[in-house]
This record gives structure tokens, sequence and C-alpha cells, in this order.
């Protein structure tokens, strides 16, 4: 159990954390046109007549977001529905050209799943805990407005109206700061180990709504608040502090705490309401008449539970199993990049526990002075393999050095056909 | 020389094919009829150089041996198909002036098998109405007028009136309609006309202004079943960009037209026998009835026992969907933008909107809206979809007992403009027999069978099971073949 509480004048208050993720699908073309994705385009270039609304224009749904959607469910042991449904969620908006947003509030793609963050004793979460997840569904982004490009006038681009995002939405399950932010990690870290989102917050790619409520020890949920697009795991952190320590003033000044969406200011670390539940917009939810239901056949479910990678715990277990240590076995796991590197290391013949406390310590520190991630140097397999050897000659790794040699010239032959080619 | 603007679409197709006549020669005198016909008001834009450059290039095919299904037919598109380059304005003010960059799939079907364009046909506003008096552009007229000597102006039907006004006034010989709740087949039948709405997703939706997306389908109307069959052959197809599409081989249907129905079963609906209805209406079915058992088939009472539910499903239905499909037309990216001064983001929604939708339109957005608000969605869009699903099971049970259904197309003759727009729901009643097949997503034809009392045109309609368009066409042959109807309008515009 978390020990993290608010200290009240009346006594300690319990924080209950819930986040719903908005995760964007790693693919191509947007969620129901051909449009290309890519982030940091020219305002309104990767804009198809059907993103940007014009008459007659209809949605298909694209497979591959939907494939990355459910292989992301099986990551996180959910439920996969072969039986779901795509909702208008209507509402005016300039940025949102159809005037409604498909997604899936009745039958969502993904049920009832669940992933477990570590223990941190220093972040005070003293053992592993397993968070539930609720659903997870796909639904289209919208735009953006830009409001600095005329004194009177906004402008809109519409390159992100469209782009398939994943709703990932947890339990109320969380009690601290520390817990959220572990999630938030542990999710990013399996939806990159999936490739179905690239994780990254700043591009926009992974931004949370942060549901926070306070309650004393045992009693009843109390009145939750939602803190919408929080993009950092330090702003979901801060928000949740914030909030709660907000919401606990409120009340012990005999207050109470309205069921609101509020924006947070990261400038000025501080959350303001955007809109009580009384200005809520009906959004007059119903089934998108254009798309027929999404009926999954067993085929397809098995080609994306055969295209799953080992996961970040399965990962973990093995390198315990190997004897790596705990913390270098966080580390390794934590990010895709690093996990698949010390991998090609392993596949080339390393000794687990002594490549695992060079890479955590002297090629990490390597790295970090000069600047670098992994992915940008030494990422490749065949690049591995050469350390391999380097690490085998410093260190007297004493394995099968043949094998690595053949291996490589293997690789070096592939290489050049592949050039032909 | 024959007025070759008598001529069906195959007359044309085969005296082209013979050499009788050029297409040129065709698509001149079809566009001098649509130019000396501005009181009916059937077109809201004409492309004569578009019917004229197509029919250039058949000629040129003819000589060149290279002749597709349609070279040399100049046809009516309805207001709703977006035509690359050409104005496109579902009749509202919303689009005037609208001129989209893509082409409809229908229309490019139809492009692509040689046909040219006369022009873009009014309609009622964004598809809604039963009169063609919803259009920004304009009533359409009737070329039909009572034989009372009086001169009153008639509705055409709705929404597809300019498709059967301009057919029945021989302003061209085919159009393309599109069928929401009636809108293909009670024009048809207003205005002595055949008409067919095919099964739901024969034809891609992909570039038609949406009214209600569950429920909308193109089809051809034209003078007789076989001009309907060819039509219907080039307008169908799957077509990948619409979800909905049917992944099916379109079938050759005008080669197995055959009006011999020995070995069919016709059912008759009991609860279309609705009490008060107009005696020419029930001689007119009677007559079908006989009509059919001479072409062979049996004929047996059947029962649709939810009926009467159905209209007021589809007027909660298809509100529902238009109020959502018709947000789009905000003021934000293209059509009419009405921007008071120092007006904010809703203002100018409110503005653009309340200018630009006509008062039908703004209607079934207010009962659209309503029906799927909280605390409303389920005592009305849940409840309608239940009785959507008892409709279709209704028909699933009926066609256990026979081939195709024949009942009346419309519950009267053409109504004169201005009768009914003062109470909706009159208008709305229009649709009554028309409806239960669009919410079962069937085929369903109308043709014309007699003349009333009046002297104004009688539709009989048939509909038949999904996907057997056939069925449906053939049984509309064989009464087309005995029902001998040759009147036509006398030129008076």
């Amino acid at each position: 159990m978390s020990n993290y509480t608010i200290k009240g004048e009346t006594g300690d208050w319990e924080v209950v954390i819930g986040l719903e993720v908005h995760a964007q699908v790693t693919s191509n073309a947007k969620l129901f046109s051909g449009a290309a994705t890519a982030f940091g385009a020219e305002p309104n270039t990767q804009v198809s007549l059907v993103d940007a609304a014009m008459p007659g224009m209809l949605p298909v749904p694209n497979r591959e977001c939907i494939r990355q959607a459910v292989r992301t469910g099986m990551a996180i042991d959910a439920q996969i529905n072969k039986w779901s449904r795509f909702d208008r969620k209507n509402y005016f908006y300039a940025d949102l050209p159809q005037g409604y947003q498909i997604s899936q509030l009745y039958h969502p793609l993904v049920g009832e799943g669940s992933l477990t963050i570590e223990a941190d004793e220093k972040a005070g979460i003293p053992e592993p805990k397993r968070i539930g997840i609720e659903r997870i569904h796909v639904e289209q982004d919208a735009g953006k407005l830009m409001h600095d490009q005329h004194p009177t006038m906004s402008y809109v681009d519409l390159n992100r109206s469209g782009v398939a995002l994943m709703e990932i939405v947890s339990r109320p399950d969380m009690r601290s700061p520390a817990e959220a932010g572990a999630y938030v990690r542990k999710l990013r870290s399996i939806l990159r180990y999936v490739g179905s989102c690239d994780g990254n917050m700043e591009e926009g790619s992974m931004r949370a709504d942060v549901n926070v409520s306070v309650r004393k020890p045992g009693d009843e949920f109390g009145t939750r608040t939602e803190t919408k697009n929080v993009n950092s795991v330090r702003f979901v952190m801060a928000v949740i502090e914030g909030e709660a320590k907000r919401q606990v003033e409120l009340i012990e000044r005999g207050g109470t705490v309205v069921q609101e969406t509020r924006l947070y200011d990261p400038d000025r670390n501080e959350t303001r309401s955007m809109r009580s539940k009384e200005d809520a917009h009906d959004y007059r939810y119903f089934p998108d008449p254009d798309l027929l239901p999404l009926e999954l056949d067993d085929a397809f479910l098995d080609e994306c539970r055969a295209s799953l990678p080992e996961l970040p715990d399965a990962k973990r277990a093995r390198y315990l199993a190997e004897g790596i240590s705990a913390y270098n076995a966080e580390v390794l796991t934590a990010e895709v990049e690093a996990a698949r590197w010390f991998d090609a290391l392993l596949e080339a013949g390393a000794k687990p526990v002594a490549a695992a406390n060079w890479v955590t310590s002297e090629l990490f520190g390597a790295l970090n002075r000069l600047g670098r991630d992994i992915s940008d140097s030494a990422g490749q397999p065949g690049a591995g393999r050469r350390t391999a050897r380097a690490c085998r000659r410093r260190h007297d790794f004493g394995h099968d050095r043949q094998a690595g040699v053949r291996k490589d010239a293997r690789n070096r032959r592939r290489r050049r056909r592949d050039r032909r080619s | 020389m024959t007025d070759l603007t008598n001529l069906t679409v195959a007359q044309i197709r085969d005296g082209h094919r013979a050499g009788d006549f050029s297409a040129v020669e065709v698509a001149e005198a079809f566009s001098a009829n649509v130019a000396g016909a501005k009181a009916l008001n059937a077109f809201i834009v004409e492309t004569p150089e578009h019917a004229l450059a197509a029919a250039k290039q058949a000629d040129a095919d003819r000589a060149a041996g290279t002749l597709k299904p349609l070279s040399g037919v100049p046809i009516g598109m309805k207001d709703l198909f977006a035509t690359n380059g050409v104005q496109t304005t579902a009749a509202s003010h919303m689009l005037e002036g609208f001129v989209p960059r893509y082409e409809s799939t229908v229309s490019q079907k139809l492009w692509d098998a040689g046909a040219g364009m006369l022009g873009k046909l009014n309609l009622d506003q964004f598809a809604m109405g039963s009169s063609n008096e919803t259009s920004y552009f304009g009533n359409v007229i009737s070329p039909w007028r009572r034989k009372d000597g009086g001169n009153a102006a008639l509705a055409p039907g709705g929404s597809s009136g300019g498709s059967s006004s301009a057919i029945a006034a021989r302003l061209c010989p085919a159009a393309t309609g599109t069928d929401t709740g009636g809108s293909i087949r009670q024009p048809a039948a207003f205005t002595g006309i055949s008409g067919i709405k095919p099964t739901y997703g024969r034809c891609s939706r992909w570039g038609i202004v949406a009214f209600a997306s569950s429920l909308d389908q193109a089809g051809p109307m034209a003078r007789d079943v076989r001009d309907c069959a060819i039509m219907l052959e080039n307008m169908a197809g799957f077509d990948p960009k619409d979800a909905t599409s049917l992944d099916l081989p379109v079938p050759d249907w005008e080669a197995a037209l055959s009006s011999d129905l020995k070995g069919k079963t016709v059912g008759i609906p009991k609860e279309y026998r609705l009490e008060g209805i107009d005696p020419d209406i029930d001689a007119m079915w009677e007559a079908g009835i006989a009509m059919l058992k001479d072409a062979g088939a049996e004929v047996v009472e059947i029962s649709l026992p939810h009926t009467k539910y159905a209209l007021p499903a589809y007027y909660i239905i298809a509100p529902a969907e238009a109020s959502s499909n018709l947000a789009r037309y905000d003021g934000v990216r293209y059509g009419l933008r009405d921007l008071p001064d120092g007006a904010g983001l809703q203002d100018m929604y409110a503005a653009t909107r309340a200018d630009g939708f006509g008062p039908e339109v703004k209607r079934r957005i207010m009962i659209g809206t309503y029906v799927l608000s909280a605390g409303f969605y389920d005592a009305y869009y849940t409840q309608a979809q239940k009785v959507r699903t008892l409709i279709s099971r209704d028909f699933t049970a009926a066609f256990e007992s026979c081939d195709v259904i024949l009942a009346p197309t419309a519950p009267s003759a053409a109504f004169g403009l201005g009768e009914k727009t003062a109470d909706p729901l009159a208008m709305y009643l229009n649709d009554v027999f028309a409806v239960p097949a669009s919410l079962a997503g069937l085929p369903a034809m109308s043709v014309p069978a007699a003349l009333n009392r009046e002297g104004l045109p009688l539709g009989l309609q048939i509909i038949g099971r999904a996907f057997d368009e056939q069925g449906v066409l053939n049984a509309g042959l064989a009464i087309e073949e005995r029902a001998g109807f040759t009147a036509r309008v006398e030129k008076w515009w």
C-alpha cells in the first residue's frame, strides 16, 4: 500500500487517481483516411478530403490502426472484443471538421486488462502493484487552432485531424503521484515495446487526462476533477499533488469539490477550471451510420498475438533468471531500444551479468557524457556484435568467439545481397 | 425526322450504335429542351457543353468501334452528387457556389460508361422533402396538369423532383436520383416515370452529399424499366471508399429482363390497405394484382405487422443522422460563411447556419438533435432502432411466402404546390408506403400504372428481397407491358 497522504487540518487524506491516456497510434495513415501522419509537417499539408469533412466524404477504417490497438490490448492482458463499433461524439469546434469525433463509447475494441508497476521504495511504492485498465478504444484526433497568425482571427491546422488515437482508461487504482508517474512510464514502455505508439510526449503522441479525488481513508470516493491534456510524467505528478492539496483545503474550509474539467498551466504549476458539469456538452453519442461494426476473426487475432515481442515484464524475469541484478534488469528493460541492444549483445555471446554491468555503467555513462541516445549510435544488432567482440577482448568474456565471427560474416554477405536487389 | 427527345435510353443507345443519328444531334436536341424549360425550374445548373463533349466522344468512339454502354446518352445529375468543377449545392444556400474538386463514384461511373451531363437537377434542400418545395433555388414544377382546365402548379414529388420533372418533360431520357425514404419512388409515381432504389450498398455513397447515411441510396430514374436496368448497371458496384458498399458483382440486369412471372409469388401486404385511401389508388392496386396474375404469378396476402411504426421510426432515425451529418456546414472551411462584425466562433456558427439552412432542414436538425440528446436517446433513438429491426424481420418473414411485394408507391397522386407546406405531418405521410423498404434496405421500384380521375399518373411499387433487383425489375416490366401507360404531358411551358 502507498503511504502517500495529504496532511490536512482534520487529519490524513488519501488521494484517488485514474488516468485516461491518449496515445497516438504509430501508423503511416490516419484512422479513416489515407492521409499521412508525420509530425512537424507544414500546416494543412496532410489533409485528405475526408479529414477536411468535404461534402459526401466517408470514413473507411484503417486496418493497421485497429491491429495496433488490438496488439496493445494483448500486451496488457486485456479482453479483445471481436465485435466492436464506432460512435459519433457530436460537438462544434473549429478544429473538428466533421462536427463530430468518431470514437467508441458503447462497444470499445479492448476491454478489461491491467499492468503492474514495479516496487520503488524511494518513491513510496513498497511492492509491485497491479493497476487495472478498464478499456482501450480507438478514436480520431482533432486539428489544432493557431491563435498567433493573425491579429483578430484564428487559423486551423488539420494535419492532426483524423489521426488515430488509443484512449487507455485506467481504473481509479492509483494512490500517489509516484504511482501515477510509474503507471505512465510503464504504459509508455509497453506501447514502445509493442510499437503501437512512439510515446513521444513532447510531440503530443501521448497525453493524459488526470482524474483526481480525495477522501478520508476508508470513505467512499470523493467528487473528482479531470485535468485535460497533461503532456509529461512530471506534469502528471504535479497536477495530482496540486489538485489533491487544493481539494483538501477546499473541503476543510467548508467547501465542496465540483465535478469539472480543469486545465493545467505548467508555467504557474496550477490548474484552473475550464467548465463545470452543468456546462458539460451533451455529446449526443450514437453509432456512426457510415461504418459497419468491426468484426475481428481468429486469424487476425492470431497474427496480432504472434507479432508481439517479448514484453518488459517477461524480459525482466528472464534477466533476473540470468542472475542480473534487479536494478540492472529494471534499467535495461525500461526502454525498448536499450533492451533490444542488450539482447543483441547477449545473442552475440556476451555473458549476461558482466554485460549488464558494462552496459548500465560504462556504456550508458559514455552515452550520457556525449549527450547521445543508444538508438543514435550503436543501435544496430550488427554493431552490437562488433561491440560484443570488443567487450570480449577487454573483459575476456571467453565465449565461443568463432561463432560470433561466423555470424558476422553471414550478416555481411546478407547486407551485400540486399544492396544488390 | 423523329424527335430524338422522345427516345428512351435503350433506343438512343441502339440508334446511335446503328448510325441512325449522331450523339451530337441527341445532345443538342435535349439541351435545347432544357434551355426551353426554365418554367419548370428542373435544373440548378445547365451544362450543355458537358453533354456535347461526351457526345463528340461518343461519335468518335462509334467511328473507332470503341462504344461504351452509355455512349451517346445525355443524362441529368441530381445536384446531390459532387461533380468535379461543376457547382454542387444540395439545393441549399449553404453550398451555393461550392465547386468540388472531386467526382462522386456514381457520377464517375456514368461518365466512364460514356454518358454526358445535361446539368445539375434541382431537389429538395439536402434531399429533405416530398414535393421539391424546400429548394433554395425555387420549387420545381411538374409538367403534369390536372385535366380540370385549371393551371394549378403541381408538385413533381421529392426529393428527386428535378429528376422526375425533367424526365417527364423530355428534358433528359434518364437521371440519377437518391432515395432515403422514397425520394426516387414517390417523384417517379407523381410524374408517370419509373425509378428504382436498389439494395442499400449497391451504389456507392462516396461523393453524395449525405442526408441520412444508413438510408441514403442512389438509383436511376427513367421512362421505363429497361432504361432503369441499363442505368443501374452503370451506377452500381463495390467501392472501397464506402465502408457500407456491397462487395458483390453487378449482374447484367438488362439481359435478364423477363416479364414471365410463372412460378413467382407476389405478396400483398394487408397493413398497406389504409382506411379512407383514395379509391383511384385502390383500383390501381387491384388492377396491378390482376396484371401480375396475368403474367403468371401467384398472388398471396402477407402481413407486415410493424408497418404502422415505420414512419415514426423513420422520422427519428433520418433526422438523428442528418443532425450529425450536417454539422460540417459550419462556415469554417467551405460554403457559406456569415461572420458578423466582431463575431466570435459561436456567433459565426449561429449566423451561418441560420442563414444557410432552409426551414425544413432546420426542423429536421432540431428533431434529430432532440432525439439524440441525453435523457431522450433511449426513448426515441434506441426505440426507433428496435422498430427498424422488427420491420426488417417482417420483410424476412414475408419473403418466405412470396418473391416480391406489390403496393402503391404513394397514398395519392401529385398534389398542388403549397397544398401541404403548412402541415409537415401531412407531407411526411406521403412517404408511408415508401419508408418501410428504406428502413429494411431492400430494393424497391415504382412504375407508372394508371391515371387517376384528374388525369394524373399513379405508380405501383414493387419491393424485393435484398440483392434481388432482378426480381423487382421483372415484376415492374410485367406491369409496364400490361398497364399500357402511354399518357404523356402536353407541353405548356
